[in-house]
């Protein structure tokens, strides 16, 4: 194995791990407000289709991807009011969610199945950059969807830990009581938040359907939106960890793909399917870490994770 | 009767929760440059009331009037824009923050993007002014629990407040740190602010008070100036009949050594050291008081006491027998009872009967346990007995626990504990929240159990407690034992002390 393997692994991880970026991105926003929405992959489904869809009948692929906004941020919405208003129990709203997106997407996306010529985003190399050695293909050789991705990260990072608007998210998922009496609109922000985050979900799925894979295929998103669940915890809530995580996902994930053609995996074909488990068996892995309580204190999950806010009830 | 000198005035307030009428038509009005402490017991309605001001509760009638003009507050933004603000007993921090951070949270006219510097420097200057020290750039987990009060009060200044509004704030204070808020409400007081201060420690509301409004029931019992007026005056306006404050408490006859505790060590729930080598004995027919601020390793001595929490190094003895590392039935069945400091959780099943709350211990055992079995009748009969012998008001013994109040709520624990003819009570804040009168009766049956011989533990950040019952104290710091006395020795300035961490922690946290 050269260097131009790793090169081009490289580069494919930050191309496949662009998806579940902005999942994961939305996700956290989501949680940082103190929600927990495990729906992302049936928005995700739905931002694909929907984003396939829109782009296939009106030849334009940027219609495309805010149709997706719109739909993801419709089915947060769905979630945010099940949850915050009527405070049902957020694992089961998400659950349905899924669900009901799986299932949907399945409906929606039947005459598209066939269709293999729906535009698709544009690929841009930036010129001059592209043409570094190393780095030039693995940053700036890609999609436009990419470097969206490779911007959001920073700017999230930056959004959350360095703004105004950023401290009372974070305020809000750790003491919402404490918020509130300083007059911040815990509902409002948490609705607010929760929508953006089924945005960046249906982002994700639109990255999928109309740059990275392109297509659509029923269930195409192959558990990504468990696995962004899964990197929200690795992230530790972080957007540039967030980053970080994704693409090595997003290698991972490719890994199986350069391995086939090794003569060890030609030899033993069952080997492959090993290689495909891994990211799934991670987080697996790491959903069970983080279910414990103590460990979730320790790698500083949000405080109110999963508690709706009422403001009555406390004190007494 | 309109009274333009009033900073702040409230007039026939109301306000009703699902049963309960909190506050009854309730005026209340203080000046400006006044300290004006409400005093009542628990659910007298004086948060009720305050909260009323700070926006948080609407009321069902009533006016407020801020410098003689009406207002009407829809949310804390409100409030806080009218120049009201409240430091709660529970602290408004946002704990992974640092203290500039949450003193700007919710704060409008700040920048978008944020400037920790001058956020520092802004904490600072008002820290200076009003003597209240704190580092603008620590996070809030980092802190004493005095200091964050001291950020609590430093947010409500930023924001402009006239009017200050202090949910029993000593409650959680050394005596040290009681004196240092007292003079910095003083310097707030001759700045022109109006501080309301609510308490139910008597002396403190007749050292810094210059008008007392008592609630009694969600209604004014009176208003009067602090000047003048007794404990025994106050307590009576507060439970609407006399109190008495002494115990007579006859002296310890010891026994042997029951609980013996050598280097004890064990981590909190974030794996950080919590008890550091303590070593402590309990004697037949002694109360030992554990004296210190909340989250000084009182809770996790409990626990590791009780077997809840495991141990990571010394010994535990009970009565002779060495269980150390020894899970909770093994301490029950060593002779340990426990009441819990959160009864209404850990100390009680809150959907489950009273009857069967008295015999979760019981149940094991015939009469009541016959094997994979529960003789219904056997457990109505000793519930039937408990509640009797223990006085516990309830409407029955298939009643749910949760429809009882805070004090016979204890008493059930009590009941439970103490039936099971413990060598060892562990009673961890066992007053909490409790009115003068249910105060009174726990008090009455630890003093009882240890007259006949129980050996006791009593773990209570209420110093008063500890010294009315207690007949050694111990004082915890940082989860190591730092000084014991015996009660009658003791002095409460220098358990002050070194529950800050003696000399050299009050130092510390007095700059």
């Amino acid at each position: 194995m050269d260097l131009s393997f790793f090169v081009v692994l490289l580069a494919a991880g930050i191309r496949y791990g662009t998806g579940t970026l902005f999942a994961t991105i939305g996700e956290i926003f989501a949680e940082r407000a103190g929600v927990l929405n495990v729906g992302i992959e049936g928005m995700m489904l739905m931002g694909a289709v929907t984003a396939y869809g829109a782009a296939y009948y009106t030849g334009n692929p940027w219609l495309g991807l805010l149709v997706a906004l719109i739909v993801g941020g419709v089915m947060a919405l769905l979630h945010a009011f099940v949850t915050i208003t009527l405070r049902a129990d957020q694992v089961v709203s998400g659950l349905a969610l899924t669900l009901l997106g799986a299932g949907l997407s399945a409906v929606i996306g039947a005459p598209l199945v066939e269709v293999r010529d729906a535009p698709q985003l544009p690929a841009f190399p930036i010129p001059g950059l592209a043409q570094i050695p190393i780095l030039g293909p693995i940053f700036f050789d890609h999609n436009v969807i990419v470097y969206i991705g490779l911007l959001a990260a920073p700017i999230a990072w930056w959004y959350i830990y360095r703004t105004r608007p950023g401290m009372e998210l974070r305020a809000i998922g750790e003491y919402p009581a404490a918020a509130d009496v300083l007059g911040i609109a815990v509902i409002r922000q948490r609705y607010l938040y929760v929508i953006f985050g089924g945005m960046l979900a249906g982002l994700g799925g639109a990255a999928l359907s109309l740059a990275i894979t392109p297509l659509w295929v029923e269930g195409m998103t192959a558990g990504q939106g468990w696995i962004a669940l899964g990197l929200v915890i690795f992230a530790s809530w972080n957007p540039l960890r967030a980053a970080l995580g994704a693409y090595l996902f997003g290698a991972i994930g490719r890994l199986p793909l350069d391995l086939q053609n090794l003569p060890l995996f030609l030899a033993n074909p069952q080997l492959g399917y090993f290689a495909r488990m891994l990211p799934y068996l991670f987080v697996i892995l790491l959903m069970i870490i983080s279910a414990r309580g103590n460990m979730r204190r320790r790698i500083g999950a949000p405080a109110a994770l999963g508690q709706p806010y009422v403001r009555e009830e406390r004190g007494a | 009767m309109p009274d333009a000198t009033y900073a702040v005035e409230m007039r026939d307030i109301t306000k009703r929760f699902p049963g309960v009428l909190a506050n009854d038509h309730v005026n209340f009005g203080a000046q400006a440059g006044e300290v004006h402490a409400l005093l009542g017991e628990n659910g007298a309605g004086k948060s009720t009331l305050m909260n009323v001001l700070c926006g948080l509760y609407r009321p069902e009638a009533g006016a407020i009037l801020i410098d003689g003009q009406p207002v009407h507050f829809h949310s804390p933004r409100d409030a806080i824009q009218s120049g009201v603000g409240m430091v709660h007993q529970h602290f408004m921090l946002v704990q992974s923050q640092s203290v500039a951070e949450n003193v700007f949270l919710g704060v409008r006219n700040a920048s978008f993007s944020l400037r920790s510097q001058q956020m520092a420097a802004a904490v600072q200057k008002i820290g200076d002014q009003y003597g209240l020290p704190v580092d603008p750039n620590a996070k809030i987990w980092q802190l004493s629990v005095g200091e964050q009060q001291r950020v609590e009060i430093i947010k409500i200044l930023y924001r402009g407040a006239r009017i200050l509004v202090l949910d029993e704030p000593t409650a959680v204070l050394t005596p040290q740190e009681s004196e240092m808020l007292f003079q910095t409400l003083r310097a707030m007081k001759n700045d022109g602010k109006t501080i309301i201060f609510i308490s139910h420690k008597l002396e403190e509301v007749i050292s810094i008070a210059d008008n007392v409004t008592v609630l009694r029931a969600g209604k004014v019992a009176a208003t009067t100036p602090a000047k003048g007026m007794t404990k025994a005056q106050l307590a009576s306006l507060m439970v609407g009949r006399q109190v008495f404050f002494q115990f007579d408490k006859a002296p310890a006859k010891l026994g042997e050594v029951r609980l013996a505790l050598a280097g004890v060590e064990a981590q909190d729930d974030k794996f950080l050291p919590a008890l550091r080598g303590v070593s402590l004995e309990v004697r037949s027919g002694e109360i030992v008081g554990i004296a210190g601020v909340a989250g000084n390793g009182q809770r996790e001595l409990a626990e590791t006491v009780t077997g809840l929490r495991k141990l990571t190094a010394g010994k535990i003895t009970v009565a002779g027998r060495d269980v150390t590392g020894s899970p909770p039935l093994v301490m029950i069945d060593a002779g340990i009872a426990y009441v819990p400091e959160d009864r209404h959780h850990t100390g009680t099943a809150p959907n489950l009967s009273v009857a069967e709350n008295l015999a979760l211990k019981a149940y094991r055992k015939p009469p009541i346990g016959h094997g994979a079995l529960i003789a219904p009748d056997a457990m109505q009969t000793s519930a039937v007995d408990l509640i009797r012998a223990f006085d516990i008001s309830t409407p029955g013994p298939q009643t749910p626990a949760r429809k009882l109040s805070g004090g016979n709520l204890q008493k059930v624990i009590l009941a439970r504990e103490i039936s099971a003819e413990p060598q060892v009570l562990i009673a961890a804040s066992p007053t909490r929240g409790l009115d003068i009168g249910a105060t009174e009766s726990v008090r009455k049956l630890l003093l009882a159990q240890r007259d006949e011989g129980a050996a006791i533990l009593l773990i209570s950040e209420d110093l008063d407690e500890i010294f009315a019952i207690s007949d050694r104290i111990v004082v915890m710091y940082e989860g190591s034992i730092m000084g014991e006395f015996p009660t009658a020795e003791a002095e409460i300035g220098q358990v002050g002390l070194l529950m800050a961490g003696g000399e050299h922690g009050a130092h510390a946290s007095a700059v």
